[in-house]
């Protein structure tokens, strides 16, 4: 029973997916008024070469704080995990 | 739709990644496996947020020495940096768990493993 | 610890690494790359010692309590920047124009100058110090667990 249950549910996941694989835009034209604007503004707004590095630093710098902080946790969480009683020898 | 069914095939590829690994999340007992499937359902995210920005026939959106041509879209590749930065991170985390929980259990069988019974 | 050739190129690799993520992390602003993919350059040679070397030999020179203070003063170095420019809006890029690192380039193809783009540099070299420590740490501790587990059982 719980089998069945599964089956029909992932096969109606997976069929979903693939449609929307068909139905989205086609692949090489895609829907761009923001990153135009960008790539135009690029040079005299933030004064960098890379329209890439401008965006993660500059346009979107929120975006970079949210992911120094998960790092960080992160990193704090499995420094803990791993600490050692002091041995009394 | 005039002008008849796309037929693209990264985006299939992404419809094919994201359901194995769905079949993979539900399906295993082992919690090594469970960790493997999570990795390849960031992996098929990342391959979408790539493809959803390519201009045909374009090339990087760098401006130093840059042959001529219409440049592909900058945001999704910030996105995506994003987004593999915090996989890596869960990652080590999700790893280090497992280790303690197979310290203190003896084993890596997820059914074995339940403390809250009844 | 592995052979003697091995631990010689080991120790000779180490030096063309630690360049090679210093340079990536330098010129983010003109060439793809960054902070977060310097960082994780030089972390993958820090992960060649440990393998090279044996992690008890690196936690001899390498403790987690200077990499702890390393990750910390890059943290604060990056949100000291973001409200450098509050006078106007909270991540503001106040040195566009101004005498350090304030050149505008010529719009279109060019040969990138390196005192260009303002605040990002500073930027990239903060996360590009968090990214290190914190990969390195995560490597360090984790190699040290497995040598402590095969002695408990």
């Amino acid at each position: 029973m719980r089998k069945i249950a599964i089956t029909v549910s992932l096969s109606i996941f997976i069929g979903f997916l693939i449609a929307t694989a068909f139905l989205i835009h086609p692949f090489g034209y895609p829907p761009s008024e923001m990153d135009d604007y960008i790539i135009e503004n690029t040079q005299s707004e933030t004064g960098a070469n890379s329209a890439v590095t401008a965006v993660v630093f500059d346009y979107r710098g929120y975006d970079t704080l949210g992911e120094a902080t998960i790092l960080f946790a992160a990193v704090t969480g499995v420094v803990m995990l791993f600490r050692r009683k002091k041995r009394e020898n | 739709m005039t002008q008849g069914i796309p037929f693209n095939i990264p985006f299939l590829a992404v419809a094919v990644m994201i359901g194995i690994a769905f079949y993979i999340i539900i399906s295993q007992r082992n919690l090594i496996k469970l960790v493997m499937g999570l990795s390849i359902l960031a992996s098929g995210v990342n391959l979408f947020l790539i493809t959803l920005g390519y201009r045909k026939g374009g090339v990087a959106p760098i401006y130093t020495h840059t042959p001529a041509g219409i440049m592909v879209l900058p945001i999704p590749q910030a996105l995506t940096l994003t987004s593999i930065v915090i996989a890596v991170a869960c990652l080590a985390l999700m790893l280090s768990m497992i280790i303690h929980i197979y310290r203190h259990t003896g084993s890596t069988d997820s059914e074995k493993s339940r403390i809250m019974k009844g | 610890m592995m052979s003697k050739i091995v631990r010689t190129m080991a120790s000779l690799l180490i030096l063309f690494a630690l360049i090679y993520g210093l340079y990536i992390i330098m010129h983010g602003h003109l060439t793809p790359g960054g902070g977060f993919q310097g960082g994780a350059v030089f972390a993958s040679g820090v992960a060649l010692l440990i393998v090279a070397f044996g992690s008890d030999n690196v936690h001899k020179s390498l403790k987690e309590h200077h990499l702890s203070i390393l990750e910390s003063s890059g943290a604060l170095i990056f949100i000291g920047l973001a409200f450098g420019g509050i006078a106007t809006v909270f991540f503001y890029n106040f040195l566009v124009g101004s005498s350090l690192f304030g050149h505008i380039p010529p719009p279109g193809s060019n040969p990138g100058d390196i005192w260009t783009a303002g605040v990002i540099p500073f930027m990239n070299i903060a996360v590009g110090l968090k990214v290190l420590a914190g990969l390195s740490a995560i490597l360090l501790v984790m190699a040290l667990a497995t040598t402590l587990m095969e002695v408990e059982e």
